[in-house]
């Protein structure tokens, strides 16, 4: 990557790194990413809507693609065009959430997602000489995060985890439990489509670092890792977070020092933590289980 | 044929604990010529009720009769076409916080990541906005009231596991804590017994019935088997053929009253354990009728 190369001395690889500008730029973003996708995701975990999410991610692609064929920043492509995906996903399910038939909601998100990822398809053949691009809107880059762009991520980011803030605990309420929430006069439905705006807002912000395939790798794995830790929400909360944000910060510096592209850095890491936590779970439920099994040995 | 199970011994000869009718005045509940319809179908009309503080009610009746509707009207989710109901003085809906609710067949998966005990917590502030803080007084006093909801309910060997991994009854139990934990003035319970095995039916009707007496809570509880609770009843709403009837058990669960009811002839055998058995209830057709087929008095 550049003239420097990996010394095993972090300190001062980080100071080589942080003496670039845009390295700077992607830390900052990619933490700022790694937050809101963290907390977004863990929410998104808990209400088994992966495949909504997913199909927000791959409505990222048409947005940048579409983005850069009419000429205005990418980032602004990438807003439009999940949040609007979101939009639509959640006034459709609201259309027929009187039946509540999860099929018919997630038949719906097929086909939207297949929409948005044929749309993308049909930008970029427009747009020809792009293709150098795709596989960065497809699968992440950290080069050339502007300044601005920052500004704009942590706008976004900071508004989406406010929203959070307020409404957590009734969105938590109508995520594991939405009768009983219904019935405290908890607005399950309106939190309902105001959870897949924002997790519009939060796939728009992943995508830029991650790329539209590469979104779950910030989205999922953190949250999901975190989970599998421990049962309290507010620990598995924090958890998500931190993961989330080591495996962005370890990934942007493998891919600064390896020639190799930072998606592939990111998910093998989250990974890598996720594999980890399961194999601890295991490990944990069969030291449970043997003091159980002598037990039943001992004649009575 | 209806063939009732569990035993509770002789409970329909034994005189009703309080009085058939609430004081007029102290009712929690009251409907007055009350209708529901959904998608233009009425679902009951005319129906009367009243239930007084502390007593112990079941609504039962065929499958389809909307006891379920029922309860979701008086919580305020569905609206009522017709007629009057207070709830708690109140109209449907007002009085939320002062409810405990235990909905229909809810049952976790054995995925779900969260504990009992966060669960139950939820029913105490979970619809505040905001975020809670996780120290300080306000953070020790719910953890002290989600305690005692356990304790209440005897659930403390499990609430701190995931309650994905608890057994059915467990479940049942770890929800009526839930429902109970911000000392609800009424508890509506639909069909809390039903996908219980019988002994821990016995055991969460006697926990109910200790509750309700207890703390003095109001209790209304959609059953398809009356037998488990009969012997913690005050009073009966039988739901059929679009209209209901009210009173003691032993005055609603009769032969003339059900075939007046249902327009059919209908009979009620008391078999030698005290149970009731329905015999001759028309059952809407091809409705649910696996959980009903052979089963259940009503």
């Amino acid at each position: 990557m550049t003239g420097a190369g990996f010394s095993w001395n972090l300190l001062a690889d980080i100071r080589v790194m942080w003496s670039f500008p845009f390295m700077v730029n992607a830390f900052r973003a990619g933490a700022i990413v790694a937050v809101v996708a963290g907390v977004m995701g863990w929410f998104m975990v808990l209400r088994r809507q992966s495949f909504a999410g997913h199909t927000l991610a791959l409505a990222a692609f048409p947005g940048a693609a579409g983005a850069t064929l009419i000429g205005i920043s990418a980032a602004y492509g990438y807003f439009g065009c999940c949040v609007a995906a979101a939009v639509v996903i959640a006034l459709a399910a609201r259309h027929r959430g009187s039946t509540g038939s999860r099929a018919a909601e997630s038949a719906l998100t097929g086909v939207v997602q297949a929409f948005t990822l044929a749309c993308g398809l049909l930008f970029v053949a427009l747009y020809q000489g792009f293709l150098n691009g795709t596989t960065a809107l497809l699968f992440g880059s950290f080069l050339g995060v502007t300044a601005g762009q920052v500004v704009l991520l942590a706008g976004a980011g900071l508004a989406v985890l406010a929203v959070v803030a307020v409404a957590g605990r009734p969105l938590l309420f109508a995520s594991v439990d939405p009768d009983v929430a219904r019935a405290q006069g908890i607005p399950v439905g309106a939190l309902s489509a105001g959870f897949l705006v924002l997790l519009g807002a939060a796939v728009a912000e992943t995508a830029q670092i991650t790329g539209a395939l590469l979104v779950f790798a910030l989205l999922v794995m953190p949250a999901a890792t975190a989970q599998r830790v421990t049962l309290r929400p507010l620990a598995s909360l924090v958890l998500t977070v931190m993961i989330g944000w080591l495996v962005t910060w370890a990934g942007l510096m493998a891919a600064f020092y390896s020639p190799y592209p930072i998606g592939f850095y990111v998910t093998s890491f989250a990974f890598a933590a996720y594999l980890a936590a399961q194999l601890a779970a295991a490990a944990r439920g069969r030291a449970r289980r043997r003091p159980a099994l002598a037990g039943a040995g001992v004649p009575a | 044929m209806n063939t009732a199970h569990s035993a509770h011994p002789a409970a329909i000869v034994v005189p009703p604990r309080r009085a058939a009718e609430p004081a007029a005045g102290t009712a929690v509940l009251e409907l007055r010529n009350a209708a529901v319809r959904l998608d233009g179908a009425t679902i009951w009309s005319g129906v009367d009720l009243r239930v007084g503080p502390g007593e112990f009610v079941a609504v039962l009746g065929p499958n389809g009769a909307g006891k379920s509707t029922l309860l979701k009207a008086l919580l305020g989710v569905l609206p009522v076409a017709s007629g009057q109901v207070t709830v708690l003085g109140q109209p449907p809906g007002r009085a939320s916080r002062r409810i405990g609710y235990l909905p229909q067949r809810r049952s976790f998966d054995a995925s779900a990541r969260i504990r009992g005990s966060d669960l139950i917590r939820l029913g105490l502030d979970g619809d505040r906005w905001g975020l809670p803080l996780p120290f300080g007084r306000r953070s020790r006093a719910a953890a002290r009231r989600v305690a005692e909801a356990i304790d209440l309910v005897g659930a403390a060997g499990y609430a701190g596991r995931p309650v994905g991994e608890c057994s059915g009854g467990e479940q049942q139990r770890l929800l009526l804590a839930q429902a109970l934990i911000r000392q609800p003035e009424l508890l509506l319970l639909d069909e809390p017994l039903d996908s219980l095995d019988l002994p821990s039916q016995a055991a969460a009707a006697a926990l109910i019935g200790r509750i309700c007496r207890d703390q003095g809570v109001t209790v209304v509880m959609v059953a398809h088997d009356v037998n488990p609770i009969l012997s913690h009843l005050d009073r009966v709403a039988y739901l059929a053929a679009g209209a209901a009837a009210a009173g003691t058990p032993a005055e609603v669960i009769t032969s003339e009253t059900l075939t007046r009811l249902f327009g059919t002839p209908v009979e009620v055998l008391t078999a030698s354990d005290g149970r009731l058995v329905v015999v001759g209830q028309p059952e809407p057709p091809a409705l649910h009728t696996d959980r009903h087929a052979g089963g259940g008095t009503p």
